[in-house]
């Protein structure tokens, strides 16, 4: 087909063909989904079989070819998981790490970026390089010192070590959050300074209400890493009653192995608040996606 | 603004803070005083201490003893050394590739206006959100040899699967598959991509009688080059660092026979399980090293094939 146009007056085959590289015939359409669907199928039907499994007895998981709906569903799955570990305190914990992990994401760094993004000082953009090249620096390099700090502290053991650093903020978070605050137009802030607001009422009373689609974006990025966060709670905590998630999941993979009913239900638990924020807030996920390039 | 600066900075210190300027390099100060404080005491410091850490024998008990490059003598000498950095290299040799390209071709297919297209995103993208750990434990259900999903999949076409996570072989690869398996993330970059270049540019090629490939090869992927240089630099940064993923999978202990064992799984058990802090901060160094060379190597080689729109303007 593209050959043809260079027979034909080449505006006319543009005005024709407005969009040349989408869809114009019908065999590329079918094929197409001929790829992107087995594919898919690939990508999702593991989250499909672990709802699934979660749903059967062990019985039903060993047969084959496997069901895709249990026949018949089976629920006990799910209270038989809290009589092996208690995960609504496993889940209470790991809001305690997700709470102070989006204070810090809203009020510590934003609280930052403003003073980057609008305020005048000696050093500024010296401070701001540092800040910058912060964010090139891996968590592990941090790990063991922080660690023996904590240790010294006796704090391990504890959940402080996995709050406290939190709460501080995190350069990542001020660089985006300054961005943003860049784009703001500086006249409303003005108009309140010069009211005889302070500069923090301003920021609390004008700024942050206007950046309430960003501190989404941050929001969602703080809390998907607490969330996740792993190594964290495996070096820190120690005592069952203060795992969290992560941890608690762990319960079935080494000492029940085989319950893949259980375990699998475990993770459902695990991975549903997720999946359902992700359904809320699908843009916010995007966007922060797009904006950092980062993953949890 | 520029030119009243003298004026209003050359008055006696104390003149300056109360000055409507220095009120607010006050505030400034003030407002970013927690992030100050946070990053002295939870990034500067542990920094600082861990280049001078690495050269020490420290179990946290005992005091630290001096013992200059004895770690970085040791960490030559060590088989386990080698292995987990062979196995951390292999993964990402195989896993970065290869999570690009299947992102890359997902994100083509996806740029057009196919139906269902936000249904197939939603597909592609969501394993790359399910926490780490969950995923961990959701492959070890898949990959059980005798009845798990994989192997049953494979049976269909008369193929009798591995043992996965207990073979020696299969057990990378199977990390790896995880891997491209998580990488939605790097699919919805490209994606936003692809949909930043111009429509114009398509249709000038097709003016000109460019096929769909040519147009992939001569407009599509070059324009592409610098997100693909991002995924590129932050891939490698990451899949160095894979840990939590391997860790649920064999148990913390990077097996069978160590065909598993990563560098921060290595790094983890001498910090933690053996208290061998000195050694640890030493394996550390060396992997930030070998991060920093990777990505200024990468950085340095970006002007040979990342398209750069500078030039242009």
């Amino acid at each position: 087909m593209a050959t043809n146009t260079r027979v034909q007056p080449a505006p006319a085959v543009a005005a024709a063909q407005p969009r040349p590289l989408r869809g114009r015939s019908g065999f590329m359409a079918v094929f197409r989904h001929v790829i992107l669907l087995p594919g898919v199928v690939f990508f999702v039907i593991p989250l499909v079989f672990m709802v699934s499994t979660s749903l059967k007895a062990l019985r039903q998981i060993a047969l084959f070819p496997p069901e895709l709906i249990p026949n018949p569903v089976l629920w006990a799955n799910y209270p038989e998981v809290f009589h092996y570990a208690p995960m609504h305190l496993y889940f209470v914990n790991t809001l305690f790490l997700v709470l102070p992990a989006i204070f810090g994401a809203v009020f510590t760094s934003s609280l930052a970026a403003y003073a980057f993004a609008r305020l005048r000082a000696p050093g500024k953009n010296a401070i701001f390089i540092i800040l910058l090249s912060t964010m090139m620096v891996p968590a592990f390099v941090t790990m063991i010192p922080t660690y023996i700090l904590f240790a010294k502290l006796r704090w391990v053991g504890g959940f402080k070590p996995l709050v406290i650093p939190y709460l501080m903020g995190s350069a990542f978070f001020v660089f985006l959050l300054r961005q943003f605050f860049l784009t703001i137009p500086r006249e409303l802030e003005d108009a309140a300074f010069i009211d005889g607001s302070s500069r923090l009422r301003t920021f609390t009373g004008i700024v942050l209400p206007l950046a309430k689609p960003v501190l989404a974006t941050v929001t969602i990025f703080a809390f998907m890493a607490s969330w996740n966060e792993y190594m964290g709670p495996l070096i820190y905590l120690s005592n069952k009653k203060q795992y969290v998630l992560s941890l608690g999941l762990q319960v079935f993979t080494d000492a029940y192995g085989g319950e893949w009913g259980l375990l699998m239900a475990a993770s459902t638990m695990m991975v549903a608040p997720v999946i359902l924020l992700f359904f809320f807030a699908q843009k916010h996920f995007v966007t922060g996606i797009t904006m950092s390039g980062l993953k949890g | 603004m520029a030119a009243t600066t003298p004026a209003l900075s050359t008055p006696t210190a104390r003149g300056f803070w109360k000055s409507l300027r220095g009120r607010e390099a006050l505030s400034f100060y003030l407002f970013i005083a927690p992030w100050t404080l946070g990053f002295l005491a939870f990034i500067l410091g542990p920094i600082v201490a861990s280049l001078a850490l690495g050269f020490t024998r420290y179990d946290i008990i005992l005091p630290a003893k001096w013992v200059g490059l004895e770690n970085f003598r040791d960490l030559i000498a060590d088989p386990l050394f080698r292995i987990s950095l062979g196995n951390t290299v292999y993964i990402v040799l195989m896993a970065v590739p290869l999570g690009m390209v299947v992102s890359f071709l997902i994100a083509l297919l996806l740029n057009q206006k196919v139906r269902g297209m936000a249904a197939y995103r939603t597909g592609y993208f969501i394993p790359s959100i399910v926490p780490a750990v969950a995923s961990a434990a959701l492959w070890l259900y898949l990959l059980q040899p005798q009845w798990g999903l994989v192997n049953g999949f494979l049976d269909l076409f008369g193929i009798k699967g591995p043992t996965w996570l207990a073979s020696t072989t299969w057990s990378k690869p199977s990390i790896i598959m995880l891997m491209v398996w998580a990488s939605g993330g790097t699919m919805i970059i490209y994606l936003a991509g692809l949909q930043d270049i111009p429509d114009t540019l398509y249709e000038a090629a097709s003016i000109d009688g460019a096929s769909w490939l040519r147009r992939l090869v001569h407009v599509t992927i070059p324009l592409m080059t610098p997100t693909i240089f991002f995924t590129l630099v932050m891939g490698i940064i990451g899949t160095f660092q894979v840990f939590s993923v391997v860790f649920v999978l064999t148990d913390g202990m990077g097996g069978p026979l160590n065909s598993t064992l990563v560098y921060l799984i290595y790094v983890y058990r001498n910090a933690f399980v053996f208290f061998r802090m000195g050694y640890a901060s030493a394996l550390s160094l060396i992997l930030f090293l070998i991060i920093l060379v990777l990505t200024l190597a990468n950085v340095r080689l970006a002007g040979r094939w990342v398209y750069s729109e500078v030039e242009m303007e």
